[in-house]
């Protein structure tokens, strides 16, 4: 049966700010304008169509093959309208017309995406006719929980959050807890900033995010889950609510789930802008109503979290891969990516770069790959400096190094880390210990308090890079540097503090000349042949 | 020499409660009212102070009594979460409030140039709470808008894609938002 042609405009919040909303407006207007009936031309809201710097962007499934428009507006909703039902683009458009086949499009594969910029997320019925929340009830009535669980080990899965945990190995260990009750906890609290995964997934494709944390509960038997979503993100909280609310009413949470003995609540709890609370531990209290201030592990939260109950806590995107997983089998998942980084990953590509948005590639891309091919590298034609990833607990990796595979080990021995999946490029204009000083700016507002290395010593740390920015720091300044981050880095209490001194320590590894002509007398320090501004 | 991270922002206020020697004023209706849709949970004491924010603007000390009282919570608990997360205001916000990322995206893109752009325009200090009376400015960390930094809200609207290297065009912008000129330039 033919499709019929139908219209997708992004709704996500970055193409609502540059004018989406008008713009499905006008298109609905024009529709009705040249007379075609609501079912000859749907018009739908959709989330990421991943460009997100050449937003508002609508995609046409025509009669003829997709055609993707960028940074259109309502003058141009005739002729959207025209491209819908003809195939052919017209001279107007001919300016924003995106080419699909260009790498940023071309090279990605959307796992975690796949939903992403074809389902409207406020509307399960979109979700359920895309397929979604299909392998719950698969999971349900065909397989037991060790077998989900065996799928998702198989799977290779490693968590999306940052460190790479093994998903399956989590799993089991929450599983195997003795009786009693669980809880499965999504930590959507993505606070680093240059980071805007899990705003999209949540924004585009939210019930694909509650079918796999449904799978994931009854794989670890737990009856009761949160989403804890940062604050800062109101449309994907309402979203979210409002497909929490859908699911329910279509008894796919609830009890007695698809006719079988699993219930499953799950509330939505929303963060009050602390970056801290994307640590685990803390995270759990602030779920429980309190400070989130973290707390020694063990216990892990898989043994003791929620209540003193065993909790098991992924990120969006961890939990979002499960569905394709048990769709296409854990084999299937294991092949794509690296021996040891399987599967995909989802950036957030931004800063110094031509595309910016939302990009989906296997693990073992190179770096270059991502940031020059699909990025399309630095605007004005001038060469990268520096990769940041991994946001205040990464790293900058400079531009020699941009031939390295991205994957969780890879990005660790050059002193940073995959985190959560943010990418920002950076270009000659930037300054590295202006990029540490900030990042460390930003460490001070956000440590809780409750540990003195972190406490006081990014306040310190803070300080010494202030004497490098203004250009009055001296060799001693240097040591104290490495000194002080090593210090902070092994004493502090949770992430946060651990890898606070992160941004500082790859800029010193890296770029150590720029730091050196920032002393005071350049001369006293060793062979300054910095890059200056 | 070791000076120490503001890790929990503003106290002054909170001195005011613990010295009070008023009787309590009865409970304002409607932050009852909301403790009542929660069953009065521990758990729900964030939900909660965003729900009495809402209400207010602000979470003023009363208000804050009110919580533990409804909730049945130590008031030190109470203050101790209302202080813990930068989102909570325990001083009433000025009637317009402009919001300038300085996210890694947008630091990148000369964020701290538009920062430094509308101190000028409002004769404000960034992250001073009180600012001018009428127009405070503050930082956030990232709003997520990293594809089209930077970026900065304007009374709840977000201004995405700020021209920063050319004054005049970023000047408009900046008017174009609802930025007042307020300095003479």
């Amino acid at each position: 049966m033919p499709v019929p042609p139908q219209l997708r405009c992004c709704d996500a919040s970055g193409c609502r700010s540059a004018g989406g909303q008008a713009l499905r407006t006008a298109l609905e207007g024009a529709r009705d304008a040249a007379g075609l009936d609501p079912a000859a031309l749907t018009i739908k809201p959709v989330g990421c169509l991943r460009l997100c710097g050449s937003g508002p962007l609508v995609a046409c499934d025509g009669p003829g093959p997709t055609q993707l428009f960028g940074g259109v507006a309502a003058e141009h909703a005739g002729a959207l309208i025209a491209a819908g039902i003809s195939s052919g683009s017209g001279d107007a458009l001919a300016a924003h017309r995106l080419d699909l086949e260009d790498p940023f499009f071309a090279l990605q594969q959307p796992v975690v995406l796949e939903g992403c910029g074809h389902v409207n997320p406020e509307s399960i019925d979109d979700a359920l006719a895309f397929g979604t929340y299909a392998q719950l009830h698969r999971v349900l009535q065909e397989l037991t929980p060790e077998q989900v669980r065996d799928e998702v080990r198989r799977s290779g899965l490693r968590g999306r959050g940052g460190a790479g945990y093994p998903t399956g190995l989590k799993w089991d260990t929450v599983a195997l807890q003795p009786p009693g009750p669980r809880y499965v906890v999504c930590n959507a609290d993505e606070g680093d900033p240059g980071a805007f995964m899990d705003r999209s997934v949540l924004e585009s494709d939210p019930h694909r995010l509650i079918e796999g944390m449904a799978i994931a509960a009854y794989a670890v038997g737990a009856e009761r889950g949160f989403v804890y979503v940062r604050a800062e993100y109101p449309l994907a909280i309402e979203r979210l609510r409002l497909a929490l609310q859908q699911a329910r009413s279509r008894h796919l949470l609830g009890n007695h789930i698809d006719g079988t003995t699993f219930n499953l609540r799950l509330e939505v709890r929303v963060g009050a802008g602390a970056y801290v609370c994307g640590e685990e531990t803390a995270l759990l209290r602030s779920i429980q109503g309190q400070r989130g201030m973290p707390q020694p592990r063990p216990p892990f939260p898989a043994q003791s979290g929620l209540w003193g109950a065993p909790t098991l806590i992924n990120n969006v995107e961890t939990f979002t891969a499960v569905p394709a997983i048990l769709r296409q089998g854990g084999d299937w998942y294991a092949a794509i990516g690296t021996e040891h980084s399987k599967g995909t990953k989802v950036f957030a590509l931004s800063g110094a770069v031509v595309n910016t948005g939302l990009v989906e590639v296997p693990m073992g891309t190179p770096l270059r790959t991502v940031v020059e091919v699909i990025g399309g590298g630095v605007p004005d034609g001038s060469p990268i400096k520096a990769v940041q990833t991994g946001g205040p607990s990464g790293g900058c990796i400079p531009a020699e190094r941009l031939d390295t595979p991205v994957d969780y080990e890879s990005l660790l021995e050059l002193g940073s880390m995959m985190g959560s999946g943010g990418m920002v490029v950076m270009g000659g204009a930037t300054s590295m210990p202006e990029v540490a000083r900030h990042f460390m700016g930003f460490s001070v507002n956000e440590s809780c308090g409750k540990c003195v290395p972190c406490r006081a010593g990014t306040v310190q740390l803070a300080q010494l890079l202030d004497r490098f920015v203004e250009r009055r720091a001296t060799p001693a300044d240097l040591e104290r540097l490495d000194a002080l981050c090593q210090m902070v880095k092994v004493t502090s209490l949770c992430g946060l503090g651990q890898s606070a001194p992160n941004p500082v320590l790859s800029t010193l590894r890296w770029f150590r000349h720029e730091y050196e002509a920032a002393c005071r007398e350049p001369a006293t320090c060793v062979a300054a042949g910095g890059v200056e501004r | 020499m070791l000076t120490v991270a503001p890790a929990v922002a503003s106290k002054g206020r909170w001195q005011t409660i613990g010295m009070s020697t008023s009787a309590p004023a009865s409970t304002d209706p409607r932050i009852a009212q909301v403790i009542r849709r929660h069953g009065a949970r521990a758990d729900a004491l964030i939900e909660v102070l965003h729900q009495v924010q809402e209400l207010h603007g602000y979470l003023a000390p009363e208000s804050l009594r009110d919580v533990a009282t409804g909730m049945g919570l130590p008031l030190s608990r109470v203050h101790g979460v209302a202080s813990f997360y930068h989102l909570f205001r325990l001083e009433p916000p000025t009637a317009h409030r402009c919001a300038v990322c300085l996210g890694t995206a947008c630091y990148v893109k000369g964020g701290a140039q538009v920062a430094a752009a509308i101190e000028q325009r409002l004769g404000v200090r960034l992250d001073d709470p009180a600012g001018d009376g009428v127009w405070a400015l503050q930082h956030v960390s990232c709003l997520g808008a990293c594809g089209q930094a930077p970026v900065l809200v304007v009374d709840g609207e977000l201004v995405t894609r700020l021209p920063v290297d050319q004054p005049e065009a970023l000047a408009a912008r900046l008017e174009a938002s609802g930025l007042p000129q307020r300095t003479i330039t």
